[in-house]
């Protein structure tokens, strides 16, 4: 399976990020980052941890899972339920600045369900979106503000990032023929 | 995945599907803590509450997880309903189902009613205690509040008291615990216990101090007058002096020991109010955990809803 990213290339990617979000924010007052389970909880920590590096300034990290808020979820006929995790947010997001974070950027609709769970926390100033990959092929206006890696593919084609914590490795894959 | 598109008792349940359960409930167990308590999972579904036999706790705790789910719920109360009137089970079910529920929630005073409604209706049925059969949904809160505490089920010595014969919690429970490898003990005197109890692999016992010795989680059964047609003990107050958890007794149990009641409680009768009060007792965290763990069981059916058994 073809690499398109590797642990170096994904690493210099996230301290890019960090940087970015810095100079777009002034600073990490009033910031926190949320990732969205499963693999956007991991890069979370990772950007807490550069902005640290960088700034000294801790941003409070949270986890959020979406599957209670999918558009899909009771629309198959029969099958299993997805399974729901814990979310974890242990601070209040009114008037924060959230980052938001995932892994891959497709459809859209995962981050059209994660804003609607935030909002139900409270009322954030301003939420803006971090993703390592952004595949293309929206299906909703929806537009990341930090990416890691724009990758063109073709909708037959599938992406998997995986992650040291999670999959012991870090590194991007792309399956399948671009036809 | 649940096996079944309903929810009938924890007999039909395999061990992984309790922990899916249990899993799920750990989930939504956070959704209370928000500043909005809802997710909007069932929207537009609706869920119907039939309760035969008088509930507050379940009925209320039934009723609280499908809002936080989103969904619309009816609650029908028979003393209001045509049942009075003369109606059949089956004919009440049959008309409101004409109404297009997705599932139905039953208590009903008969066992086995919510096991004729699953095989004759459309809709989800799910068993809220049928006579003294099961009460699937109670254990399952039950065996969430002691995994919350002692992290497993496993090898846990669990004593549970009082009147066993009538208790449909006792039921469901021995299957679940027996099933998730626990050590079960039952306690009751000899006129309120089940003659067969040993044969599900549980130690009946007439000695509390034999059934408390060295638990990790003990389990008072209420005594049940509105279901005894005869006279099963002497008192309440010798009930009480020979069967009662008393601070004393609960001493014999382990340091770290639980007090666990499915309510409602009949202070000074199985259970003394110290011990109903104490640090040990759980019994209103299994009230909170009910919510958690009846929107786990909604959200596991609500997938199922077009499969046909």
């Amino acid at each position: 399976m073809p690499q398109v990213m590797d642990a170096d290339r994904m690493a210099r990617a996230l301290t890019r990020i960090a940087h970015e979000i810095l100079e777009r924010n002034r600073g990490t007052s009033d910031l926190a980052l949320v990732g969205i389970r499963t693999r956007g909880v991991p890069l979370a920590r990772r950007i807490a941890h550069s902005l640290k590096d960088i700034n000294q300034g801790d941003v409070p990290t949270g986890a959020l899972d979406i599957t209670l808020y999918r558009d899909d979820l009771m629309r198959h006929a029969v099958g299993p339920q997805p399974l729901v995790r814990r979310t974890e947010i242990p601070f209040s997001i009114d008037d924060k600045r959230i980052l938001l974070v995932d892994d891959v950027l497709y459809t859209g609709r995962t981050i059209r369900s994660a804003l609607d769970a935030l909002i139900d926390f409270g009322r954030p100033r301003s939420i803006q979106l971090i993703v390592l990959v952004d595949r293309g092929h929206r299906e909703l206006p929806i537009k990341a503000d930090y990416v890691g890696k724009n990758l063109p593919t073709s909708p037959k084609q599938s992406v998997q990032v995986r992650l040291q914590e999670i999959d012991g490795e870090d590194e991007v894959l792309l399956q399948g023929d671009a036809a | 995945m649940l096996k079944s598109r309903h929810l009938l008792g924890i007999a039909d349940l395999e061990p992984e599907e309790i922990g899916l359960v249990l899993d799920t409930a750990e989930a939504m167990k956070e959704i209370a803590a928000r500043p909005i308590k809802k997710v909007p999972t069932l929207r537009g579904r609706t869920v119907v509450n039939l309760f035969f036999e008088p509930s507050t706790r379940t009925r209320t705790s039934f009723e609280v997880a499908e809002k936080r789910l989103s969904a619309d719920t009816l609650s029908i109360a028979i003393a209001q309903s045509s049942v009075t009137k003369g109606e059949t089970l089956l004919d009440t079910v049959r008309n409101l189902e004409a109404m297009a529920p997705d599932m139905i929630v039953i208590r009903h005073a008969s066992a086995g009613a919510p096991h004729l409604l699953a095989r004759l209706c459309r809709s989800v049925i799910i068993n809220a205690g049928d006579g003294m059969h099961e009460h699937p949904t109670q254990a399952l809160l039950d065996a969430f509040t002691i995994r919350e505490h002692k992290k497993r089920l496993d090898g846990l010595k669990v004593a549970i008291v009082g009147d066993l014969l009538h208790s449909r919690v006792l039921r469901s429970n021995v299957h679940l615990l027996n099933r998730m490898g626990a050590d079960v003990w039952t306690c009751a005197p000899a006129t309120l216990m089940p003659p067969d109890l040993a044969r599900f692999g549980v130690r009946p016992t007439t000695s509390i101090d034999e059934a408390v010795d060295g638990a990790d989680v003990v389990m008072m059964l209420r005594i049940q007058h509105e279901r005894m047609h005869g006279h099963f003990i002497p008192s309440t107050r010798e009930y009480f002096a020979l069967f009662g958890l008393t601070p004393e007794r609960v001493r014999r149990a382990k340091a770290d020991v639980i007090i666990m009641h499915p309510g409602p409680m009949n202070r000074g009768v199985e259970i003394d109010s110290e011990v109903a009060d104490g640090p040990y007792s759980v019994i209103l965290e299994q009230v909170a955990n009910g919510v958690a763990v009846r929107m786990a069981v909604l959200y596991l059916l609500a997938g199922q809803e077009g499969e046909a058994d």
